[in-house]
């Protein structure tokens, strides 16, 4: 008789543990961070914040960047997220724009390259690193179909290489978004829109994620992936066949910044961790992944990556590109989105 | 029981010394039999129609919340790249569905009217799709297919990333649940109707044309609406595989992930929920009709051997079961690979989900434990639920409420209920809104997801039971509780296994509803393969693909085995 009293308390006791495990929080400050990190980064910066922090406990939402850009704003009315780590510069103005960051100085902010922050005072937002656009280019395909090695982004337009190319879909990926606005920029708009008409007709798809179009490339799924440095560096350190390409006319470039949500009822952690994202510990962390970081004198030079990145990024009018974003957008999304056959 | 004389108005408890003493007045057990069914209402009012609702709200209202009436509808159909996906959405759909329940009924032909050998293994090896996640089919076509593919000239040079791929990932995948149907509907044969034929000296194809097809025609019109609509709601293949080909269920997604479209990916939602809804109608009633297909005085048939028909269904089946296989074997070939396709030797670094998006292994943990949960609570609720439908006394109109919204849910693609989910918990007013992000939600929306096929084995498995029961044990003054665990749930157990295990395995391998609803905290392994995909990492996706199916596996070889001993144990009262 008992037992099967205490069977039912059991299940009424578990189902009101399910329902509150939800609510219950640990016991160290949890920050929501909302990122676009890589995935393979976020350990590493998460380890080394934790053990100068021990109070503090990071959660990410990671999702790429147009998605991580869309999620803000769609719940600005009621923002989720404590701090946004690790997302395009273009994005956290926009951000901005809808006065959803909180200005604030972390300390050390002097040592930071003045190109590299808000120019505001005190900044809304602090870059961590630059990510630029990079080619990957599989070799053993390249050889099986005769194909010579593009060095230019004039270059990918060769017919040969039709169905041989795929690249990010810019308006979900921030390495898709920084492409399109560096070409309509270095092109003007009008020839920049022919440019991307005539790569459409060799592009075989458009992909999520700014990393797939590499990962495809070293697999040999195709034989060139549109994509940015720090993945193409890993996916050659993985043992792919490819070749990293820097196209000659110059590359697009984003910052990878961060910025502290309005609302935030941890504004102390908050602090914490936007003060730790300008120390020199973590830019040696940035530098290992990317060439250029937000303190001079820590630069570093990727294994794979053959060529001086800083040098080549183009003059990047950030303001522009963070107002023109949504048009920019819907204009690509208009022509080249609703290719509905499947194309080989 | 006593309803049958009843008068339908309730009566009030009647003192010991009423004129009717062999009728039970209302007791506390039917008390309490009811305040249970008022709570199941309310669950599942607050579990499936409220969140359907929710979804209705949106995709007429604007993005601050106001009616507009028609407008996001208008705005569909003038978006060129969202319409063409209805075209290619219905294509999709009725290619897999020939080509699917064709090869299912061949498959259930061969099992149930032939003398095929090794029948058991052809059966599991069918089964093994419904225990993997239908993204696991997807990523072997790419590794079979490809352009680095082993198997790429099999194509003739078209790419399988668009339609082609989308179709032999839906067959695939929908291969097990139409081949249940259909062989159901073969088993049931008479073998009068056979003996008359051969008697009137029709030939063998007449026989299959006059007798065979209009006995499983019931079956094949459920298996095909079945398997329609699960390929028209399912996200999974044409996401990895489609390529530029969209089709609806993905456009939801993008909607509503890609770029926080809530309003737009409600009205494809609701696009998406008439094809369901058409084809749930349409199994209703033809359910209706097999019922009485099968007389009393049917004598079961027996296939005769038949050395050139044998030796066909074994070379038919034994193709399909290598498909199968194949499709398995590669993807667990290409987990295995150090880099694809240039060092195929083996090792488990793309098992090393740490390092990659997804989640890595906590999500695997996360799918364990809501499985787990959902199996728990589910078969509970479901049992429970379906127990007081059958045994409550009288009460018509809250049974047949609770029977109509028990069965909803199969009508609902899991894309659509976990939209209604986030439109109904997101809402800071609402006083569950506490749930949102939470295991707890990931639970009940898979708990409602899959409500309908678990409540219909359960009322099925109490209907076999004689309500004599539960008659005699109120007469004897037991407890009502104690009939339900003393009696029912013993003798139901195969059934309330099967549930549990049903549940189990879906919670592992779905995506469709709880893409919406997962957070940071409830990352789950099913959803960690689709953004690993996304990602490039295709091959850790095709490990994690392997680890639902294995895990999937493991459970039901578990429940292979323990039913096998408590049949041993407790049916034996079957037996004579």
């Amino acid at each position: 008789m008992s037992s099967t009293r205490r069977r039912f308390t059991g299940l009424a006791v578990g189902a009101l543990a399910l329902a509150t495990t939800a609510a219950a929080a640990r016991a160290a400050t949890e920050l929501t961070v909302y990122t676009a990190l890589e995935a393979d980064q976020l350990k590493a910066y998460q380890a080394a914040f934790e053990k100068a922090n021990p109070d503090v406990k990071i959660r990410w939402v990671r999702d790429s960047t147009g998605i991580v850009t869309a999620k803000l704003l769609a719940e600005k009315a009621n923002p989720q997220a404590d701090v946004v780590m690790g997302l395009a510069a273009t994005s956290l103005m926009l951000l901005d724009k809808e006065g959803l960051l909180l200005p604030y100085a972390p300390k050390g902010l002097e040592k930071v390259k003045p190109t590299m922050r808000d120019p505001a005072d005190p900044p809304k937002w602090v870059g961590m690193d630059v990510w630029s656009s990079a080619l990957c280019f599989n070799t053993v395909e390249a050889g099986k179909r005769g194909l010579e090695a593009p060095t230019s982004w004039a270059d990918l337009t060769d017919p040969a290489y039709k169905g041989q190319i795929t690249m990010p879909n810019p308006a979900s990926s921030g390495t898709g978004f920084l492409m399109v606005s560096a070409w309509l920029q270095m092109m003007g708009e009008e020839k920049g829109w022919a440019y991307m008409d005539a790569l459409h007709q060799n592009v075989a798809a458009y992909t999520h994620s700014g990393s797939k179009p590499c990962r495809q490339a070293g697999a040999g799924e195709y034989t060139i992936g549109l994509s940015f440095e720090y993945r193409a560096n890993k996916t050659k350190k993985d043992g792919a066949p490819i070749e990293v390409i820097l196209p000659k006319e110059g590359l697009g470039w984003d910052m990878e910044a961060i910025g502290i949500v309005k609302t935030t009822k941890k504004l102390e952690a908050a602090k914490k961790l936007a003060d730790w994202a300008v120390s020199e510990e973590a830019n040696r962390l940035y530098a290992q992944n990317f060439a250029i970081v937000a303190l001079p004198g820590i630069a570093s030079r990727l294994e794979h990556v053959p060529g001086d990145i800083e040098a080549m990024l183009i003059e990047n009018d950030f303001a522009w590109a963070a107002a023109n974003r949504e048009r920019i957008l819907a204009e690509w999304s208009k022509r080249y989105d609703g290719k509905s056959e499947p194309r080989s | 029981m006593a309803t049958a004389s009843g008068p339908l108005a309730t009566p009030l408890p009647v003192p010991a010394a009423a004129p009717r003493p062999v009728r039970q007045a209302l007791s506390r057990d039917d008390l309490v039999m009811r305040a249970g069914l008022g709570l199941l209402v309310l669950w599942l009012a607050l579990s499936v129609v409220l969140p359907l609702w929710a979804l209705l709200e949106k995709a007429f209202s604007g993005p601050a919340g106001e009616f507009v009436g028609l407008a996001n509808f208008a705005a569909y159909l003038a978006t060129p790249a969202l319409s063409t996906s209805l075209g290619n959405s219905l294509l999709i759909a009725a290619a897999s569905t020939v080509i699917c329940v064709g090869l299912a009924f061949g498959y259930a032909w061969a099992l149930t009217r032939t003398c095929l050998p090794a029948k058991a293994l052809f059966k599991a090896i069918a089964a093994i799709p419904i225990l993997a996640p239908s993204l696991l089919p997807a990523i072997a076509l790419v590794y079979l297919f490809g352009n680095q593919g082993f198997a790429r000239w099999a194509l003739f040079g078209h790419s399988i990333y668009g339609p082609i791929g989308i179709v032999i990932g839906e067959v695939f995948w929908t291969f097990p649940h139409a081949l249940i149907i259909v062989t159901t509907a073969l088993a049931t044969a008479d073998a009068r109707l056979y003996e008359a034929a051969v008697a009137l000296k029709a030939s063998r194809s007449r026989i299959f044309w006059t007798v065979t097809l209009p006995g499983a025609r019931y079956g094949l019109i459920s298996a095909t609406f079945v398997v329609f609509t699960l390929v028209i709601t399912d996200f999974g293949v044409p996401k990895v595989i489609g390529g530029s080909f969209n089709v609806l269920a993905v456009d939801v997604y993008k909607q509503v992930v890609g770029q926080q479209n809530f309003q737009m990916g409600a009205v494809v939602g609701l696009v998406l929920l008439i094809p369901a809804l058409f084809s749930f109608l349409v199994d209703r009633l033809v359910q209706r009709r097999q019922a009485a297909l099968l007389s009393a005085r049917a004598v079961p048939l027996v296939p005769a051997p038949d050395r050139l028909v044998d030796r066909l269904a074994l070379f038919f089946c034994s193709i399909v079961a290598f498909a199968i296989l194949v499709v398995l074997g590669t993807a667990i070939f290409a987990s295995l690979a150090t880099f694809w396709p240039y060092d195929l030797r083996p090792s488990l670094k793309n098992y090393d989900f740490d390092n990659m998006d997804g989640g890595g292994w906590e999500s695997y943990r996360n799918s364990l434990e809501m499985a787990a949960l959902t199996a728990l609570f589910g078969t509970a609720i479901i049992f429970g639920g379906a127990w007081l439908v059958e045994k409550t006394r009288r009460f018509e109109g809250v049974r047949g409420l609770v029977q109509l919204l028990a069965l909803l849910p199969l009508a609902i693609p899991g894309l659509v209920m976990g939209l209604g989910y986030i439109f109904f918990f997101v809402e800071p007013s609402n006083p569950f809104h506490f749930l949102y992000g939470s295991m707890a939600i990931l639970v009940i929306c898979t708990i409602a997801h899959f409500y309908s096929v678990a409540h219909l084995t359960a009322v099925t498995a109490l209907k076999q039971l004689d309500p004599e029961f539960e008659s005699v044990s109120a007469s004897l003054k037991v407890p009502l509780w104690r009939t339900f665990f003393k009696v029912t749930v013993p003798v139901c157990l195969p059934a309330i296994l099967g549930i549990a295990l049903y549940l189990f395995v879906n919670a592992m391998t779905t995506v469709s509803a709880v893409v919406f609803l997962y957070s940071p905290h409830t990352q789950l392994a099913s959803i960690a393969v689709l953004n690993m995909d996304d990602a490039g990492d295709i091959a850790p996706a095709a490990a994690m693909a392997v680890m639902i199916f294995l895990t999937s596996a493991v459970v039901r070889g578990l429940y292979g085995l323990v039913t096998r001993g408590l049949l041993a144990r407790t049916q034996a009262w079957r037996r004579r």
